[in-house]
């Protein structure tokens, strides 16, 4: 189990920070603002991270965290007029950032790929299945339509679905949840792509689906040696695929680290939350702790401080009320294990091994 | 089979409508029939004209022979023969005794070409404006278009088509006069002529569509399958146009459908302004003469192209979105 | 384009010369240019004697019929003169001239039988159908028997010669009577001579040969209400196209004779008529010299006389007598008009000159004192309550009033058809004026198309809603006293529906003298008596005049041959226009 690059998760202004050679995507002070009716939307504010090849970086974090948003801009699709992206998106040695839009347009689809969240409405209704891979393949190899439809049939093949000579020319509205998530992860792979993500791929889907589709991915990625990112807000869906963890809270990063280390030894009060709240087959629901009252900050008006201290039950614990004018920034907590809260590391291994852990 | 009994209860309600209303007011068989005689009433030829109508009959009787004639024809006489007027026959005129259906025959193709071209005007200026706007949404032409569309939504057809005809027919006389000249005859002629009642419709039209297509594209951009396209790196314009108009045109076509299907029956106006003899003017003159074959005849023709348009509207909504074609 | 523009400009041009060489010498009225205000009411305008070019009318509405059969409209008696020949017709020419009513398909004009009541026309030789076929009397006969008396087929038409042929009640028509001898009071005793017999005197019947109903019509082309589709003609236009409603195009009858015709130019190459044209377009088109006249010669739509009354279009309008009175009648049968004072009282209260304004002023028409109207033979001038300025004399009002027994005045009703917005203006200015002698009106409103069938001509109706006081406006079917006074002031008229005798005059005195005058055959002594029926009714005091109307009519710089024919109401002699296009 490879480590995160420390260096590469330093400060959020680091200039200039030079990119290891195994790191195929690597983002760094990621910023996306969107300016609304209300105010500005800081849906992403600062995050950094590397992805190697092979490798699987789980992003966790309730809705509105800024986890979709940063994988968004991570494919370029947030350049509207109201979007405002600064940072640096380095794929493969190239920045894609200042790039031009359609140079990026180029990398998407085919260098690096999406799996989105509820294929029925990610998929169009009124092309068939079998058209929208064809449509994928074509925009970046310039083959016949019947060499790109053979091309499709082996994709489904290869995602599970059965028949898929027949089920080519079906429309999504015809596939079950399972069948057209497979298809739509055909979708994404059909130009093997080096960088995917998988955004809340299993949402919507029935249990034993989910566990397929997880299976799938993660064969995939064996075969293509892609790197991928899995976006999630359900920690037990990446507890068995990610190789680094990324936890994100109010459009910034609270925690990260090896997965490993994460699970085991976490250090923000938020990812405990998120832990009491994973379901486990061994426990009753109602023997769940911490769970993470109230509702996530609003994106234009984020608390004082520590985002997370209305939240927090330990948000006093540091002294000369801190948590709520001072920003706590990521420090380092372990090997490649960083945090950011105000508690020193010893109050947050008492809390963690005295009142979390034996209730987990 | 529904549509024909569509038209079977469009036909009675109108012939009912006919007959009881101005009944309730009391009118009598003589005082409708007093209508159909020229300025010289004399008790003779209302009598004559009464019979000859068949307006002595029950007003049962009288929709039962409308029917028939619809059918298999009828027999009249206004003049030294009877002459039979064949299956689909409309009755004659009750003011001029002229068949109407050959009267019919000749108004539609006005009505039509009048609705045929500003429906393919509209549906250009339209639906380009509207996705303009939408993609511009904002910016100052998207605000400029708005601004011009509220303005065609708002004015009356036979304001602006009275300024067109003011602008080019009299002061910059770019057109010598506003005509129908048959398709068939010339279609360039008929294309050029018809352009300023066109233009005055299809503005009044446009300006709708305009609005529709950007609410549509609005919805539509933000859907998923639009940020599905993108993601597989197609070009904006393909995105645009072929996942966001297919479905921001579906809602479309049904209104469409159902606004150019009434309005080949129903541009009064249009028809007025200008002077052109469409089925809608002809209609007018018809209800001013309490000429009901004629009313009758227009009614069914304008309730067979709403009936028609909404089936072809049907087969095209099951082309277009593949999820109601086999329900 | 331009070239047509060029044409067009030297067309007119010549036109100019032309019209100026033949009104030549002295003449001083302007038939050259385009003419000054009201210059066709006495001269032709534009005159020119240029063959060619095409005469465009529009009309904003429909024709009861093009089927000189089957139509009571007077511009469709004007226009069908183009394509029907009629036994007599009036003399196309300006002013006075053209009330003459000259000899058409007939040599001359009827021979009379002393008692007045057998009428004698000879056709003249040589005038063909539009096939070729000569024209005889058999197809006059025919032309009169099924415009009078098939009125299930063709009921548009007036049936004057019904009533006044013998026998006229009893025949079926030719369309249930196929008997080949048809009407028996009609003879035809050889191919040219035609015989009327009638049941009473009638000394104006030439007026009634001028009706489009004596147009030939040869029977085996008859088809009933369809032969407005198929007109033969036998003037020297026929049909090329008609389209029901829409219009119909006229070209030359090459069968047409001149020679057999001494009162038609027929000038123009074709004509074309449009209907059904937003008569504000009819206006535009007028003044930007689109089309060559408005068929309906009712003058321009209120909207555009402002344009028309000043400035450079005003030189083209003519203000034509349209051969109608508006008034007002007086009921003698409703409380307190069954007084002749009371009437009178009304008479010289009212103030005329307001009602006029009301209506829309001298565009509208002018003061009348008389019920004839000046463009009607008889009509004779007179003012039996004359008036300051005709703004009313309140002091005689109030002696009659007195007269009366209602010297502080009295409450009546006084009708008016909702849907003619200058009859409710001119009842509301009646209504200001006649408060100030106490007489207080309250004006009722009702639809101009049951007026006659259900309300003011229903004796019973105004009796019982005690309706004193009725809104009219009448124009003659021909021009002479008889044809404008018979249906109004004759006791005769009085129906129990659809009567237009609206005061219920029976005068034993007035019924008498136009039964004796319409059986005098001496036109002058006639003409003359109509002028005195017209003073004995004003005597009576019931009808009130209000106003002569007018049309203000426009003539485009390219029409030619221009000017108003007070036989029909006042509209442009559609025989004798032409155009410079």
């Amino acid at each position: 189990m490879s480590k995160l690059d420390k260096a590469a998760l330093g400060e959020p202004d680091t200039t200039a920070p030079s990119v290891p050679d195994d790191v195929f995507l690597s983002v760094r002070d990621l910023r996306i603002h969107f300016d609304t009716d209300d105010g500005l939307v800081k849906s992403v504010d600062g995050v950094s991270f590397d992805v190697r090849k092979g490798k699987t970086l789980g992003i966790v974090g309730e809705s509105g965290s800024g986890k979709s948003v940063t994988s968004l801009g991570v494919m370029g699709l947030h350049r509207s007029a109201r979007a405002k992206v600064s940072g640096e998106v380095w794929l493969d040695g190239q920045e894609l950032i200042a790039a031009d839009p359609d140079d990026v347009r180029r990398l998407r689809g085919r260098k690096m790929a999406m799996i989105f969240q509820d294929p029925l409405s990610a998929m169009h209704p009124y092309y068939s299945v079998g058209h929208q891979i064809v449509e994928a393949y074509r925009v970046h190899h310039d083959v016949s339509k019947k060499v790109a439809r053979q091309r499709a049939i082996e994709m489904l093949d290869r995602v599970g679905i059965p028949e898929p000579g027949k089920r080519v020319d079906g429309y999504p509205h015809e596939f079950s949840g399972g069948m057209r998530q497979r298809a739509m992860i055909a979708m994404s792979l059909v130009n093997n792509p080096e960088l995917l993500i998988a955004d809340e791929p299993t949402t919507a889907l029935d249990v034993t689906v989910q566990a397929q589709i997880l299976d799938l991915i993660r064969d995939l990625q064996k075969e293509f040696g892609s790197a991928v990112i899995m976006i999630t807000h359900d920690l037990g869906v990446v507890a068995e695929m990610a190789d680094d963890l990324l936890v994100m809270y109010g459009g910034r990063c609270v925690e990260r680290g090896p997965a490993e280390d994460v699970f085991s030894e976490p250090r923000h009060p938020y990812t405990w939350g998120l832990l009491g709240s994973m379901p486990r087959l061994d426990r009753e629901e109602t023997d769940r702790l911490i769970p993470i009252k109230g509702a996530p900050p609003s994106l234009i008006n984020l608390p004082s401080g520590c985002a997370f201290h209305p939240r927090c039950p330990y948000a006093d614990i540091p002294k000369d009320n801190v948590t709520r004018t001072v920003r706590p920034e990521l420090t380092e907590v372990g090997g490649s294990h960083w945090a950011a809260c105000h508690m020193t590391q010893e109050q947050r291994e008492r809390i963690w091994t005295e009142e979390i852990a034996p209730k987990l | 089979m529904g549509a024909v009994l569509l038209l079977l209860v469009v036909s009675a309600v109108t012939f009912a409508i006919f007959f009881l209303v101005p009944r309730l007011g009391g009118q009598t068989a003589d005082q409708l029939a007093t209508q159909y005689v020229g300025k010289d009433a004399n008790p003779a030829s209302v009598a004559a004209i009464k019979q000859n109508l068949g307006l002595d009959q029950p007003v049962y009787v009288q929709y039962w022979e409308f029917i028939k004639g619809l059918v298999v024809g009828a027999d009249y006489k206004f003049g030294p023969d009877a002459t039979h007027c064949s299956a689909p026959c409309f009755g004659y005129s009750f003011k001029s005794h002229i068949e109407v259906w050959p009267q019919l025959q000749q108004r539609i193709p006005v009505s039509f070409s009048l609705a045929v071209g500003a429906a393919v005007i509209w549906l250009i200026t339209g639906v380009t404006t509207g996705v303009i706007s939408a993609l511009r949404k904002g910016k100052p032409i998207d605000r400029f278009a708005m601004f011009i569309a509220l303005a065609g939504v708002s004015l009356p057809i036979f304001f602006t088509g009275q300024i067109l005809l003011a602008l080019f027919v009299y002061e910059i006389p770019i057109w010598e006069s506003i005509d129908y000249v048959p398709f068939t005859d010339n279609p360039a002629e008929w294309a050029w002529h018809l352009m300023l009642p066109w233009i005055s419709l299809a503005f009044l039209f446009s300006a709708l569509y305009a609005r529709l297509t950007r609410a549509g594209m609005l919805e539509t951009m933000s859907e998923d399958y639009i940020r599905t396209a993108r993601a597989k790196g197609l070009k904006e314009t393909t995105v645009v146009a072929k996942h966001g108009l297919r479905s921001a045109l579906t809602p479309i076509v049904t209104i469409f459908g159902m606004d150019f299907g009434t309005l080949v029956g129903t541009a009064v106006l249009t028809e007025t302004v200008f002077s052109l003899q469409g089925i809608g003017a002809y209609s007018v003159q018809a209800i001013k003469d309490n000429d009901l074959p004629i009313v009758m005849g227009v009614t069914l023709v304008a309730a067979f192209f709403i009936v028609f348009c909404n089936l072809i509207v049907d087969l095209v909504y099951a082309a277009i979105d593949p999820r109601v074609r086999y329900s | 384009m331009k070239t047509r523009r060029v044409t067009a400009g030297v067309a007119s041009v010549l036109a100019l010369s032309l019209g100026a060489a033949a009104c030549g010498g002295g003449d001083d009225n302007d038939g050259g240019g385009n003419g000054k205000k009201d210059a066709a009411l006495n001269s032709i305008v534009n005159a020119s004697d240029k063959k060619g070019g095409t005469v465009t009318y529009e009309h904003s509405d429909v024709p009861d019929s093009l089927d000189p059969g089957n139509t009571y409209y007077g511009w469709v008696q004007n226009f069908s003169r183009l394509y029907g020949r009629t036994l007599t017709t009036f003399k196309p020419a300006a002013g006075k001239a053209g009330l003459e009513v000259v000899p058409d398909l007939a040599e001359g004009l009827g021979k009379s039988s002393p008692d007045a009541k057998t009428w004698t026309y000879k056709l003249r030789a040589g005038v063909k159908f539009q096939d070729g076929t000569p024209v005889t009397s058999k197809d006059v006969k025919y032309a009169i028997e099924r415009s009078n008396f098939a009125p299930e087929a063709l009921s548009n038409g007036p049936t004057y010669f019904k009533s006044y042929l013998e026998g006229g009640d009893k025949y079926k028509g030719p369309y249930k009577d196929k008997s080949a001898e048809g009407i028996k009071s009609i003879e035809t005793p050889d191919d040219r001579t035609i015989v009327f017999k009638l049941k009473q005197p009638f000394a104006d019947f030439d007026y009634l040969a001028t009706f489009s109903q004596t147009a030939p019509v040869p029977q085996a082309k008859d088809t009933g209400a369809k032969y407005v589709q198929a007109i033969q003609s036998t003037g020297p236009y026929q049909f090329q196209s008609y389209e029901e409603g829409r219009g119909a195009t006229l070209v030359r009858n090459k069968q047409w004779d001149a020679k057999t015709d001494p009162i038609r130019k027929a000038l123009p190459d074709k004509i074309t008529i449009k209907f059904k044209v937003n008569p504000v377009t009819v206006d535009n088109n007028l003044l930007s010299d689109k089309i060559t006249a408005d068929a309906a010669g009712t003058g321009v739509q209120p909207q555009t006389q402002p344009k028309v009354l000043r400035g450079k279009y005003a030189n083209q309008t003519d203000s034509s007598y349209a051969g109608a009175t508006q008034y007002i009648a007086l009921n003698v049968n409703v409380k307190p008009f069954d007084n002749a004072d009371c009437r009178k009282a009304v008479q010289w209260g009212l103030d005329k000159q307001s009602v006029l304004d009301a209506m829309g002023g001298s565009p509208k028409g002018d003061v009348a004192t008389t019920l004839l109207p000046p463009s009607v033979n008889g009509y004779t001038k007179f003012d039996t309550y004359a008036t300051d300025g005709h703004k009313g004399d309140v002091a005689k009002a109030k002696e009659a009033l007195k007269a009366c027994g209602k010297p502080n005045g009295f409450n009546t009703i006084l009708t008016a058809r909702s849907d003619r917005p200058a009859e409710v203006a001119a009842a509301t200015a009646i209504q200001a004026s006649l408060k100030k002698i106490g007489i207080n009106i309250e004006i009722k409103q009702f639809p101009s198309g049951k007026y006659f069938s259900n309300f003011a001509g229903v004796p019973s109706y105004v009796h019982d809603n005690k309706l004193g006081m009725l809104s009219m406006a009448w124009g003659a079917d021909w021009p002479t006293g008889y044809g404008f006074l018979d249906q109004i002031v004759n006791g005769a008229a009085i129906k129990p529906s659809g009567g237009n005798n609206l005061m219920e005059l029976d005068d034993p005195k007035i019924n008498k003298a136009l039964t004796d005058a319409i059986a005098n055959t001496d036109d002058a002594a006639r003409t003359k008596a109509w002028g005195e029926i017209d003073k004995m009714v004003l005597d009576n005091a019931s009808v009130v005049p209000l106003v002569y109307r007018k049309n203000l009519l426009l003539r485009p710089t390219s029409a030619q041959n221009v000017t108003v024919t007070q036989a029909y109401l006042g509209m442009y002699d559609y025989l004798l226009m032409s155009s410079s296009k």
